[in-house]
């Protein structure tokens, strides 16, 4: 079975939003909540800063905390590629897996059930990439299967350095960032 | 310097968590009140004090069934969808500490209703009569009583760590990352228990050993406050920045004034003035344990949701 992660490029990401402004589409986030967000993060000190900007959502963990948080069995992990997902008609709002997800991925859509990135899961199971991958200018963001050696996204984690976000929270985030 | 600006600003996320209120801060609090309510309500029908001509045992049961509405209240205006409240038992998730929680609630309230049944009130006996039946069944069956009240303390027990285990399993949020949690709130929940049994008892040796009670409960909980504290201080750098936010910032004056002064120290020192006779008891002291029972899930409660695994220090 897959087992769906990204890559994202921070050398090559512009912080355009693009990503955002697709998710947000092609799911029909409603106004004012975000399934995915830009991070501008600087760090040193004049003259010598320096900038990452990541395109970030939830990192699909392989041990989602989310998911054993929750009492109704809302959150699961998706067969198709281990995506993790929110069940609306199940989710009652008690927001135990906002509180549970060290990323702050999650949130309460408007209908009143927690919501979040979903990898696009409709897209992907027609073999397109998420819609926040797809419409990126620069070609930063790569979605495939972390298990497949010769994936897109094993080949350039197996040339270049990379990291995903807290490592140390323990629940093994799938998506790595390129620095 | 190290500037973080990002562009989610999702409501009851950004700038720093706060999905859970007062709603959730009332319920642990009630929770953990009838808890201790359970364990000394139960611990006196263990001991037979139910035979006893005046004891609190007689209010207990009752008051545990109206305090443990008034937390499920709270805990169903924190959902965000009502209508899915069913939810909660169409499942258990054994990982879910609020799954736990949802059956261990459906269990305290019969052995409430048992542990009412042993000693009613007359105002309720007059008005049910399968509850006057129910105390006439059980007034000769002494083993049968004895088996309820331990199965009230083993429960009780049970619902007073588990409020503090819903917090402490969320290892998202550092401060609550602790299993001293569970005990410091099963404490808590027992001095707010006694401190009750020592405002409202009309046996007043009743009342003085509730009062006595009391100042060991907060005596244990102040030294498991304390280890709780050390805990995160000797543990990483973000549970040492969580530990810090009640010692010494946003939260510390109500950490300070409202849990520890006004709510532990205060108190322990007139029940324990009055406990050696050198001062009358007063009701002050019980209710500001109570107050400081309320405070301690408050600033728990919003404290934890501060903290995060992000470090601010680089």
């Amino acid at each position: 079975m897959a087992r769906y992660g990204m890559v994202i490029d921070t050398v090559r990401c512009v912080g355009c939003t693009d990503c955002v402004v697709a998710c947000t589409t092609e799911n029909d986030v409603p106004l004012g909540v975000h399934r995915d967000w830009v991070v501008f993060d600087t760090e040193g000190s004049f003259p010598t800063l320096h900038m990452q900007i990541r395109s970030e959502r939830c990192n699909h963990c392989d041990d989602p905390p989310c998911v054993s948080a929750c009492p109704t069995g809302a959150s699961h992990i998706h067969e198709h590629g281990g995506i993790v997902l929110v069940d609306a008609d199940k989710c009652t709002g008690c927001k135990a897996c906002i509180a549970a997800c060290p990323y702050d991925a999650r949130f309460i859509h408007p209908d009143g059930y927690a919501d979040k990135c979903t990898f696009c899961l409709p897209r992907v199971e027609q073999g397109l990439d998420p819609a926040c991958v797809a419409v990126c200018p620069t070609l930063c963001m790569h979605f495939g299967d972390l298990d497949d050696p010769h994936s897109n996204v094993s080949t350039l984690l197996a040339s270049r350095r990379a990291a995903p976000l807290m490592p140390e929270a323990g629940t093994k985030p799938r998506i790595y960032y390129l620095e | 310097m190290h500037e973080l600006y990002s562009t989610r600003a999702n409501p009851l996320i950004d700038p720093s968590l706060h999905v859970w209120g007062w709603e959730i801060a009332v319920y642990l609090f009630l929770g953990g009140l009838v808890a201790g309510i359970m364990i000394i309500g139960g611990y006196f029908m263990y001991r037979g004090r139910h035979t006893e001509s005046i004891c609190v045992c007689e209010q207990l049961p009752m008051l545990g069934l109206v305090l443990l509405s008034a937390g499920m209240i709270a805990l169903f205006l924190d959902l965000e969808d009502k209508w899915h409240v069913w939810r909660f038992y169409l499942t258990f998730q054994i990982a879910s500490p609020m799954s736990w929680g949802s059956w261990i609630l459906l269990l305290v309230y019969p052995v409430l209703v048992l542990t009412l049944a042993i000693r009613p009130p007359r105002y309720l006996t007059q008005r049910f009569t399968a509850l006057d039946r129910a105390r006439n069944f059980l007034r000769g069956r002494s083993g049968l009583v004895r088996r309820i009240g331990m199965a009230s303390m083993v429960l009780g027990a049970g619902l007073g760590i588990y409020t503090g285990i819903l917090l402490s399993a969320l290892g998202a949020r550092p401060l609550w990352n602790s299993p001293l949690l569970g005990f410091i709130f099963l404490l808590s929940g027992l001095s707010s228990a006694a401190a009750l049994v020592h405002l409202i008892s009309r046996d007043p040796g009743e009342s003085r050993m509730l009062a006595r009670a009391d100042n060991m409960f907060l005596t244990a909980e102040s030294a498991l406050i304390l280890l709780f504290l050390i805990g995160l201080i000797t543990t990483s750098r973000v549970h040492e920045e969580a530990a810090v936010l009640l010692l010494t910032g946003a939260f510390a004056p109500v950490f300070w004034v409202f849990v520890i002064a006004l709510g532990i120290i205060i108190p322990l020192i007139i029940q324990s003035l009055a406990v050696a006779g050198k001062i009358r008891h007063v009701p002050a002291s019980p209710v500001l344990v109570m107050a400081g029972g309320l405070a301690l899930r408050f600033v728990i409660v919003a404290a934890g949701q501060a903290s995060h695994w992000a470090s601010t220090i680089h």
